[in-house]
């Protein structure tokens, strides 16, 4: 077992929360993730594959699905499992042995910094932040979007629950989009 | 102060009082109230100063196309100047300034201006500041842009928050008077989802102006008991104190939502305004109409507004702005004025109408056929002169005269994307053209539907149509529908003075002027005497102007044109278009791994793109940036320095044509590349100059990870992601950045492997044999934990590059410099960076610069001529190859002590200094401590055969000349010995 201590993507021993009238930002660490992206002619024993995976169907285009291990759509014949990190730091390993020869696997664990909102009315601090049509966005949505100039993933896991990703670089100023909104609207 | 020009009835709340101050004076005013209906009511005509001339002025209209009535509205950092008093929402405490005048509004020391109007004509700065040249900038300027009606900024950053947003609906409606609120009520029972947004703050429109009934309700109940009704619909979202400020691509609408200028502070962390971004299926424009002046002599006394706009402020403000009132109209709607305003019990002192047949009144006089030909009083209107049709002259007693000369429409968005408005011959107004914006389609007044029973039908009718409702449209309630006609009436002849633009001070007088001097065409028209500029972009001035225009050439007024309207429809503060967007904030900000460990190290850090990267470490002591890096240069090629270079762009390719897929992305081979190996690539444009630079490892058959600079790593990604989808779609190729997910330093120096072999376990075996130069492979570190090394050098010393999961960075700087220490490790920035890799002649992007080939880096041998790549074929063209191209060579100043500067050109060291005899230039420079000597790289003609000439570097605008030499670009261990070793 390595001793080198992991820091969070904004920089603290511990993950960040901030509660603004009744939503939380909170940094969630324990996160670990890996890109499937399908070989060509491999689409569709890719899909079946990740979906035993997952224990559930491949993710649609714009949707997540799965519970412990889950996946999101990412692109065409693209998608990204997330998994807790402490039971599967190597993700991506674990992956990429599934997959077999069927897609490439990429670890993407900390190519990433992740914000989870909970609370009502998280759709009046989204609409500032991004340009997805919330009215089409409802429970097991993944969107791609840009937040603040910065590339992201917004999932909807229930109406008062939602994921976002951005780059783990750019947590900051991330971060800072996403609690200056919050303050804006609630 | 009592509020003396009060009147009954009206939209305000008596029960509350609210003070403000204007120009230092106390008032009171409601809630419902603006600053303009505030200051009538407290018999405040006089509100500023025109812009040329500084005449008294005071309002001209009751909304967003005032040109007259503006101020600077409250104080310190968060002053707001030429902010319109007719927009300004009443708050308790409010402060305001009258602005363009001095040393008071009363007494105006530039008002003198107004005796020399015969010299000020249009023109007149073109005229007469034009020699000498240089008294321009210096004096002429500052001069007239002192004199000019500008208000002045605070000079301190805005303190307020501003906010941006986006929003999406099935049918935007803009304007909610009765045709949007018809159209809303329409598409809303409907069930269709509707934005309703209106720049007022009250909505209904004219129906809150008017005493008219709708059904048996008077107007504005039923706007309200209308807007009651849209509240309680869940798919229906209105946006009140919202403008609609620009119709974009694609059904986009830009809209400013004022959320706090309402306010007498704002909420913690609640911006002052948002700007919203409505992503519509359809639109619905529903902006009503601008009502028009007539040009007479002397029109711009306060006192003198429109017609209109006395109405509103009496019926909705229940203020006059005399007790004692005339009209001076050319149809109908300006003894709709006189009716209402006697009814509320104002003298009306005479309706002068130009028309003849023009209805008469038992309750006023009303002049047929007369026409208003000048205007008294020295800071408001006292008496209006009268030209009766007999000939002979009237003298009214009044305070105020309210204008009307007809109705344009509001067509200003449906001209966004360059429609052009088509001139309608019984309005004699423009209304919207053919060629609307895409999903746009317009109703009521904005669509030349006068009446009110018009506006509400054209208004379900354009919800119906927007969305292609089958289900019934809601009963319309009854109302007025009168027929309407315009007869223009622009001008009243043989005027001299009379003021079409009143916020740029143009005249009737100056349009003539503008046409006798040539400036003929509509656009030039405007620029020659700036009529239809500034805050209010002529909304009550262009038409007016246009036909004058029109008289004198003997065209039409459609066949003058138009300018063309552009967003935004009224004036924006530039903070709201910049929203969260200021500061640090400006763009966002991409960190190192080691970033908090470097901020504790006391780093100096650079912008390199998004990133910030440290760009050196000053010790205790050093005072010269100098000192930092000199030592960390030295230190590193003695012993050991770790540089955080995670920054690079790492793009993981993958799939089983992933190495022929670089082979065409590089101009360099790498179909053989054994796993296990790094290879330096370089990858030219399409047009065979070098796009960029970098490694690829193969870390399986069908794995590599490729490195790119800093700068490029995005458009590299893009450029290969284009390669793959569109040039190579049948090649197995998979593609994903990780350029965040690895935290990447390199470790270089005699001692790095030394260091690297305490922090990599002991399993892997990094001795020369085992991990030679361009190596790479997985190991794990510090007992355990995944990593990637890499035997690569930037540096051209002994060096690695380790990378481990970002998380762990901080980490593992600390390890390093713990583990370091027996060896005096030490951190290096950007800048030492930068010195070692021109001291080993590497190129970067100061020579990748766009413009340069893989010959003229003297990489020339690594274009391929056995495979296809992208770029070989046009690096070939014969401007390319000659002889003489630029090379990059090495240079040192015969002097040490002298410096070399980058973008300094070369020059032979006889012959002119000329563009004619430019031998090449430096690109690079810096102080090598290891030399002890200045260096640079530069590229030169031949340069590769002229190793060992003299030449002299040159900058002729900084009167430089340092005499060269021309060296090898390789100043350290050539040979490349270190790196092996």
């Amino acid at each position: 077992m390595h001793d080198l201590v992991a820091i969070t993507a904004l920089g603290g021993p511990e993950p960040r929360v901030d509660t603004i009238g009744g939503v939380t930002c909170t940094e969630v660490p324990h996160i670990a993730l890996a890109s499937v992206a399908a070989r060509m002619g491999k689409e569709s024993k890719s899909t079946k594959t990740l979906a035993k995976l997952i224990d559930a169907p491949t993710p649609e285009i714009g949707r997540w699905t799965g519970a412990t291990v889950s996946a999101f759509w990412a692109g065409s014949d693209q998608w990204m499992v997330e998994a807790p990190f402490d039971t599967h730091e190597d993700l991506a390993a674990q992956v990429e042995a599934a997959m077999g020869d069927a897609a490439s696997v990429t670890e993407q664990t900390d190519g990433w910094v992740r914000f989870d909102l909970n609370g009502d009315n998280i759709p009046a601090v989204l609409e500032l932040l991004c340009q997805l049509d919330l009215r089409k966005v409802s429970e097991g949505s993944a969107a791609r979007c840009s937040i603040h100039h910065i590339g992201c993933f917004v999932l909807c896991r229930t109406a008062e629950n939602y994921s976002i990703y951005g780059p783990r670089s750019s947590a900051g100023s991330l971060h800072h989009a996403i609690v200056t909104a919050m303050r804006s609207a609630l | 102060m009592t509020q003396s020009n009060r009147l009954d009835g009206g939209q305000i709340d008596r029960n509350t009082s609210l003070s403000f101050r204007f120009d230092g004076r106390s008032y009171t005013a409601h809630p419902g109230d603006t600053l303009a209906s505030a200051l009538l009511a407290n018999d405040v005509r006089l509100i500023g100063r025109s812009f040329k001339y500084h005449r008294p002025r005071g309002l001209l209209t009751v909304g967003s196309e005032e040109p007259n009535g503006i101020v600077e509205l409250r104080t310190g950092a968060r002053k707001e100047p030429n902010t319109r008093a007719t927009t300004i929402e009443m708050f308790d405490g409010l402060e305001a300034h009258s602005q363009n005048r001095w040393p008071s509004l009363k007494f105006d020391a530039l008002a003198v201006n107004d005796l020399f109007s015969n010299f000020l004509s249009a023109g007149f700065y073109y005229k007469t500041f034009m020699w000498p040249a240089a008294f321009w900038e210096k004096l002429y300027e500052p001069m007239i842009r002192r004199a000019a009606g500008l208000g002045s900024l605070s000079m301190e950053a805005d303190p307020d928050e501003y906010d941006k947003g986006f929003r999406h609906c099935d049918l935007l409606i803009i304007g909610a008077g009765p045709a949007g609120l018809m159209a809303a009520l329409t598409a809303g029972r409907a069930g269709a989802d509707v934005i309703l947004a209106d720049e007022d703050f009250t909505l209904g429109g004219r129906l809150n102006s008017e005493t008219m009934a709708l059904d048996d309700q008077n107007a504005s109940d039923w706007a309200a008991q209308a807007v009651a009704e849209l509240s309680s619909l869940p798919n229906v979202r209105l946006m009140p104190r919202t403008t609609v400020i620009g119709a974009f691509d694609h059904g986009i609408y830009g809209a400013v939502e004022r959320t706090g200028d309402h306010l007498a502070t704002l909420p913690e962390g609640k911006p002052r305004q948002i700007l919203w971004r409505i992503y519509t299926q359809k639109a619905l424009l529903c902006a009503g109409a601008t009502e028009r002046p007539i040009a007479f002599e002397n029109n711009d006394r306060p006192g003198i507004m429109m017609a209109s706009a006395l109405r509103t402020y009496a019926n909705r403000f229940a203020v006059t702005a005399s007790q004692r009132v005339a009209i001076f109209t050319n149809n109908d709607d300006g003894h709709r004025t006189a009716a209402d305003l006697h009814a509320k019990g104002v003298k009306i002192a005479a309706v002068v109408d130009v028309r003849e047949d023009a209805p008469t009144n038992y309750d006023y006089e009303v002049l047929q056929g007369a026409q208003v030909v000048n205007t008294k009083g020295r800071h408001g209107l006292s008496f209006v002169e009268v030209a009766m049709p007999d000939g002979s002259t009237r003298t009214l007693d009044c305070g105020a005269l309210g204008v009307s000369g007809g109705w344009n429409p509001n067509v200003h968005l449906t001209c966004h994307q360059r429609g052009r408005p088509v001139w309608d011959e019984a309005l004699a107004a423009f209304v919207p053209g053919a060629d609307l914006p895409v999903g746009l389609s317009v109703a009521g007044a904005a669509n030349g539907v006068m009446s009110t029973h018009g506006a509400l039908h054209s208004g379900a009718e354009g919800a119906v149509k927007a969305l292609d409702l089958t289900s019934t449209p809601p009963d319309l309630p009854e109302a007025e529908d009168a027929p309407v006609t315009q007869k223009p009436f622009w001008y009243v002849q043989g005027c001299k003075r009379a003021w079409v633009d009143q916020q740029n001070d143009v005249t009737v007088k100056d349009v003539k002027l503008s046409y006798q001097e040539g400036f003929r065409s509509v656009e030039h028209l405007k620029r020659y005497t700036t009529l239809g500029m500034a805050t209010d972009q002529g909304k009550t001035s262009n038409i007016t102007g246009l036909a004058i225009m029109a008289e004198v050439a003997g065209k039409s007024i459609p066949e003058v044109g138009t300018t063309i309207f552009r967003p935004p429809y009224t004036p924006v503060p530039i903070a709201t278009f910049a929203g969260r967007m200021k500061g640090q904030e400006f763009h966002p900000t991409r960190l190192t791994p080691s970033h908090y460990w470097a901020k504790e190290r006391g780093a100096v850090f650079v912008e390199v793109g998004n990133w910030l990267r440290a760009q050196w470490f000053p010790l205790p002591g050093e005072t010269h940036w100098r000192q930092s890096v000199d030592r960390e240069v030295r230190q590193t090629r003695a012993s050991v320095g770790v540089c955080d270079c995670t920054t690079l762009g790492k793009i993981d390719v993958q799939g089983t044509d992933a190495a022929e897929f670089l082979n065409r992305v590089y101009a360099n081979a790498f179909a053989k590349l054994a796993v296990g190996k790094t290879r330096y690539g370089l990858m030219l444009r399409e047009d065979g100059m070098v796009m960029d630079d970098g490694t690829a490892a193969r870390m399986a058959e069908d794995h590599f990870v490729v490195t790119t600079t800093t700068a490029n790593a995005v458009s590299v990604y893009r450029h290969m992601e284009f390669v793959r989808q569109c040039l190579f779609p049948d090649m197995d190729v998979q593609l994903i950045s990780t350029t965040e997910a690895w935290a990447q330093y390199a470790v270089a120096g005699p001692n790095s492997r030394k260091l690297l072999q305490k922090i990599v376990d002991p399993e892997f075996d990094l001795s020369n044999e085992a991990f030679p130069f361009m190596a790479c492979g997985n190991v794990t570190v510090c007992g355990g934990l995944r990593a990637r090394l890499f035997r690569i050098s930037f540096s051209g010393e002994l060096a690695y590059e380790i990378a481990v999961p970002s998380r762990y960075g901080d980490a593992l700087m600390r390890r390093l410099m713990t583990e370091g220490e027996e060896f005096d490790v030490i951190p290096y920035g950007t800048e030492a960076l930068g010195v070692m890799r021109v001291e080993k002649g590497h190129a970067a992007g100061n020579e990748l610069n766009g413009t340069t080939t893989a010959l003229n880096l003297g990489l020339g041998k690594m274009v391929s001529k056995k495979k296809d790549s992208i770029g070989s074929v046009l690096s070939e063209r014969e401007a390319l190859v000659e002889p003489d191209v630029l090379r990059l060579v090495g240079i040192k100043p015969l002097q040490p002590e002298e410096k070399i500067t980058a973008g300094g050109h070369l020059m032979n060291t006889d012959g002119p200094v000329d563009a004619a005899h430019d031998q090449g230039y430096v690109t690079s420079a810096v102080y090598s401590p290891i030399l002890n000597s200045n260096i640079g790289l530069g590229l030169v003609k031949n340069g590769a055969e002229r190793l060992g000439e003299k030449m002299r570097l040159v900058s002729p605008l900084t009167d430089l000349t340092v005499d060269v030499e021309l060296v090898s670009a390789h100043f350290v261990d050539p040979e490349g010995e270190r790196l092996r070793a």
